[in-house]
């Protein structure tokens, strides 16, 4: 289907979802820096949250360099045009600590919950949409659950006051197809003023082709990060995606040449390693799981001596969602004590 | 007299429902009322086959009976909303409450941690936290009590099932009343609590992790003492309360990997998050009978 001439929002992902990769220790310095190229390349919203949103820095996810509140009110003063938002997890984040990011003047919240679980965002959802923030639901690991059951879930998110609902492929497993179908169905089932928005990863090399079908089935608002700057093998890269809209006659509004010199001048240099699909991001989309499990079984993988792609499988198997990154270490622990019985 | 507090359950949902079946075969408790809002409730209907008096008209419709039954103990299982009045009223009348919804008039409750003080002093009215807390608290305590601890996080992962459209709606209140019970009855500095919802089928154990930072080296061999046997305590009223992993050591942080199996006993084994609750609520009833035939203290007098 053709996306001539469509009108695109895209949100810019990696001073969020890049956290995960950088294990949450993006500088504050680097984070202006990167704010301010964005906005310079005309990118309409930013999102800056430790990785597991508001409230995420702790033991489990790991702590952050600087809290939420320091990012956002170093980076907030400095946006020309960009809008900033947040990420919230009910369970982790608090319509306390949403407050708190409030003052610090974000102008959206994307309220995010596992893709069957979106009455519990009821409380944020609602807060947020009252003060007048952009409210956006979230439905993270949406290959878990079937068009029909995302429907239902889209429109809870959208009867608490949501103006915008998001088929997030945490995972990076969605090929386009079910991309397509899950998108059509909510487009149908949702008031013709609410949002659709898609969120990408890179894991089966799908992210751009994803966010195109995405597009092409009602949505209009596409996350993406600078390089790709994202948990598992990254997010759909923003530099590709504009360049991509562009060619398929899509409007975007951001200054192409603007934002791959920010990939390649700013992002890149401070990777831990290259965002790529490897091994370890490979088996996360191959199995659909988690995209910010990769680095924590990695570590287990050091620390027990269990294969990190038979932890991630066995993840998979089990069923865990987004934030359960806990049972990785439990798992090493059991599967190296049976494997040495 | 009889030895035996008599009860009135207040609530007829699946906790009240689950407390019903257990308080049954306690030898300290014994359930006498159950009462509701909703003469249709399904939960007064199975109280009442079980031979429990049921009313539907609430707490008010109960009040009349606490003298004549000889009520002495009151489970409220209904919303932190509902509960002050509840409270109250059940208060002047003599009888002990314990708390299982978020409100936290009374102090917290973990039996095995803080359980025998509240029974010392006769509090009136004991919360019993969340299912989160009262799975992880004894841990972080287990630990605490050998060294100062800095900080305590706790991670409750529940099978979608087993949580009710009362938790969903205000999940901000498990977050900050666990987090508020780890530092108040498990003795961190900072307290930190996150709950996970996870829909997989078959539904999973709830499972429960402890991580926290200790000030200063912590002192393995002694830690891992405390938390095996904090475990056997918490095994004496929850038997499915298990450290599948941990403790583990790395630098300051001691982690611990919990499994709690429910009793089955009306939600399924996966529940075990209900289990606990219900499971500790009556505990605590039972040490308060336990402790009043001892003649640690007296009940409130009775005309």
């Amino acid at each position: 289907m053709s996306i001539e001439g469509r009108k695109i929002t895209l949100h810019e992902m990696s001073l969020r979802d890049g956290m995960h990769a950088k294990r949450h220790q993006i500088s504050i310095e680097q984070m202006v820096e990167i704010a301010k190229a964005a906005d310079e390349a005309r990118m309409p919203w930013i999102e800056v949250t430790h990785g597991d949103g508001l409230g995420g820095a702790s033991v489990n996810y790991g702590f952050s360099a600087a809290t939420d509140e320091e990012y956002l009110s170093a980076v907030i003063p400095h946006m020309k045009q960009a809008k900033v938002s947040a990420l919230l997890l009910p369970g982790i984040g608090t319509v306390d600590t949403l407050k708190r990011a409030m003052d610090c003047g974000i102008s959206g919240v994307r309220v995010a919950t596992h893709c069957t679980e979106a009455d519990c965002a009821e409380q944020h959802i609602t807060y947020a949409a009252k003060t007048g923030l952009d409210t956006v639901g979230f439905l993270m690991m949406s290959h878990r659950a079937s068009p029909e059951k995302l429907v239902e879930q889209a429109l809870l998110m959208e009867s608490y006051g949501a103006n915008c609902v998001y088929c997030t492929d945490s995972a990076g497993h969605m090929l386009p197809d079910d991309v397509t179908a899950r998108i059509t169905a909510i487009r149908a089932a949702l008031k013709p003023e609410t949002e659709l928005g898609f969120h990408g990863h890179h894991n089966l090399g799908m992210g751009i082709a994803n966010s195109a079908a995405a597009v092409a089935a009602g949505a209009n608002r596409i996350d993406g990060a600078i390089a790709g700057l994202g948990a598992g093998a990254g997010n759909a890269a923003t530099e590709l995606l504009v360049a991509v809209f562009e060619r398929m006659g899509a409007v975007t509004g951001v200054d192409l040449f603007k934002i791959m010199d920010a990939a390649e001048d700013l992002v890149v240099p401070m990777m831990d390693r290259p965002i790529r699909v490897d091994r370890g991001s490979l088996v996360l989309g191959y199995a659909g799981v988690y995209s910010s499990f990769l680095l924590f079984a990695e570590r287990a993988e050091k620390r027990y001596g269990v294969p990190a792609r038979d932890l991630l499988l066995e993840l998979g198997r089990r069923g865990m969602v987004g934030g359960q990154e806990d049972m990785i270490e439990d798992l090493a622990l059991t599967m190296s004590r049976a494997a040495k019985a | 007299m009889s030895k035996k507090l008599r009860a009135v359950i207040i609530g007829p949902g699946n906790i009240g429902t689950d407390l019903l079946m257990k308080m049954q075969r306690s030898r300290w408790v014994e359930p006498v009322w159950m009462v509701g809002i909703d003469p249709a409730s399904e939960g007064l209907k199975r109280a009442a086959e079980m031979g429990i008096k049921t009313c539907a008209t609430g707490v008010d419709g109960v009040l009349e009976h606490v003298l004549a039954d000889d009520i002495r103990v009151a489970f409220d299982a209904t919303s932190a909303y509902a509960h002050a009045e509840n409270s109250r009223k059940l208060n002047e009348l003599g009888v002990i409450m314990v708390d299982l919804t978020p409100a936290a008039i009374g102090p917290f409750c973990i039996p095995p941690v803080n359980l025998a003080d509240h029974a010392k002093r006769l509090e009136m009215n004991v919360n019993m936290v969340t299912c989160g807390g009262q799975a992880t608290i004894p841990m972080v305590a287990a630990v605490s009590r050998v060294q100062p601890v800095e900080y305590g996080e706790i991670i409750a992962a529940v099978s979608s099932r087993s949580v009710g459209p009362g938790t969903r709606k205000n999940i901000d209140e498990f977050t900050r009343t666990t987090a508020h019970a780890i530092e108040k009855v498990g003795g961190a500095k900072r307290g930190k609590a996150i709950i996970i919802v996870n829909p997989a089928e078959p539904p999973l154990l709830m499972r429960d992790t402890v991580h926290v930072l200790t000030e200063g080296e912590p002192d393995q061999a002694a830690i891992a003492e405390s938390v095996k046997a904090m475990a056997a305590e918490v095994q004496k009223y929850v038997p499915g309360y298990k450290v599948v992993n941990g403790p583990v050591f790395d630098g300051k942080r001691v982690s611990i990997y919990l499994e709690v199996e429910g009793l089955g006993d009306f939600l399924p084994k996966y529940a075990g998050n209900l289990d606990i609750m219900t499971a500790a609520a009556l505990r605590t009833a039972e040490l308060f009978a336990e402790e009043a035939v001892k003649g640690v203290f007296t009940l409130p007098a009775r005309g």
